[in-house]
């Protein structure tokens, strides 16, 4: 997907602008005009070379409030304060979750997830996420479907739960903003759409008919042990 | 009122939850420098990490915008968009937003190098970000993991809740901001 798209933007971008070397115009009065020129093209390459310079110093702009957030969560983490949020928040899970038993190891790891995100960082959250998926996968019993868990769980993570968007301050911060934090406020407001969007949906969909598990046929004979 | 409860939470947020963070290891005995800088480490790696993808997606974006490809496609789809108050800039990051996270980064990161991080184009650009997801790589990702292939009713949920955030996105700013 992300292949097509590259493809397209540089591709299309190029071509777009060879295409006006030719310096086409047209008017009622003179007609179709043609005046070629290669401007379009070297400021093509004048914005191709920036972009690419613009890129690293703003990875470069990142790593001071990257490592801020990073070191804060490490003592977050040590300290058992997500293990706290963890207990919380498990009221909120059991409804959310019916299908998943309370002290299954699913749950731990869908919260820590879920806080992952709450803080804004995607990139601690994917491995607790792929590890919830794989928990939740042990209570699946139709094992190349999604399950209503697994499904819910992914409704809250594609919505974004993001109540901290850290990355996006850092950026704010690294191009000289007065306040990079405002955006906070607004942020929460929109995931808090966005979230009980995906939730309403995933709850009324789930009922549809087009979206019911099918059972396979002939069920695993007795003593064949599934894999997990 | 409305615009000040915001701003007020925005202020508040990130200091109080510092000093929450920092307090309750301190309460714990966790060393907290040790482990601070132990953590810090990693914000270099993750910086640099993202270098590939900001240049290639950065470079991709340039070409498109610089060349006048972009204006084409904004102008057809300004119209729409324009119903909401959401201005034609920002379309190409709610186009990409679903589709590629560092892509969406990018665009958003160059809206605000361009317009200005207190510009409403780049505040729009901020907030979707922050509150929208990258859902095609994460179904991709989560259900690949575990061989999921018939995903049921997640994709139209999620793509729903995308759309549903990025319009509150402009809306939500447009009221703080406006």
């Amino acid at each position: 997907m992300i292949n097509t798209i590259w493809i397209v933007l540089m591709g299309g971008g190029i071509l777009v602008a060879a295409f006006q070397c030719l310096g086409l115009d047209y008017s009622s009065a003179a007609g179709l005009v043609m005046d070629p020129s290669f401007t379009p093209l070297t400021e093509l390459t004048k914005g191709l070379f920036s972009s690419a310079k613009a890129a690293v110093n703003l990875a470069i702009g990142l790593i001071g409030i990257m490592a801020l957030w990073l070191g804060l969560m490490k003592i977050a983490e040590e300290s058992g304060l997500v293990k706290i949020f963890a207990r919380a928040v498990r009221p909120v899970m059991i409804r959310l979750f019916p299908g998943v038993p309370t002290e299954h190891p699913a749950m731990g790891a869908m919260v820590m997830n879920i806080s992952a995100n709450v803080l804004g960082l995607g990139n601690a959250a994917t491995p607790l996420g792929l590890k919830a998926m794989q928990e939740l996968q042990k209570l699946n019993k139709v094992k190349d479907t999604a399950t209503d868990a697994m499904a819910t769980f992914m409704a809250l993570n594609t919505s974004s739960v993001t109540l901290i968007p850290a990355t996006m301050i850092g950026i704010r911060a690294a191009a000289n903003s007065t306040n990079p934090a405002e955006i906070i406020g607004p942020v929460i407001l929109a995931t808090g759409v966005s979230t009980t969007v995906a939730i309403v949906m995933i709850k009324l969909l789930q009922k549809l008919p087009r979206y019911q598990i099918v059972i396979p046929e002939s069920p695993p004979k007795a003593g064949e042990r599934e894999e997990d | 009122m409305f615009a000040g409860i915001i701003n007020g939470v925005s202020a508040v947020a990130i200091p109080l939850l510092m000093l929450a963070i920092i307090g309750h290891g301190w309460y714990k005995k966790v060393k907290v420098y040790e482990v601070f800088t132990e953590g810090a480490k990693e914000g270099f790696n993750v910086a640099v990490k993202i270098i590939p993808f900001l240049v290639a997606i950065l470079v991709a974006i340039g070409a498109f915008r610089s060349s006048g490809a972009l204006d084409l496609i904004t102008g057809l789809l300004a119209p729409v968009t324009s119903l909401i108050g959401m201005p034609g800039e920002v379309i190409p990051m709610a186009l990409m937003r679903p589709l590629s996270g560092s892509g969406a980064l990018g665009i958003a990161s160059e809206l605000i190098s361009t317009h200005g991080p207190e510009s409403m184009i780049a505040r729009i650009a901020a907030v979707m970000e922050g509150s929208t997801e990258t859902t095609f790589y994460v179904l991709a990702v989560y259900f690949g993991s575990v061989g999921i292939t018939k995903t049921r009713h997640a994709l139209p949920a999620a793509l729903t809740a995308d759309l549903a955030g990025i319009i509150a996105a402009v809306v939500v700013t447009q009221m703080v901001f406006g």
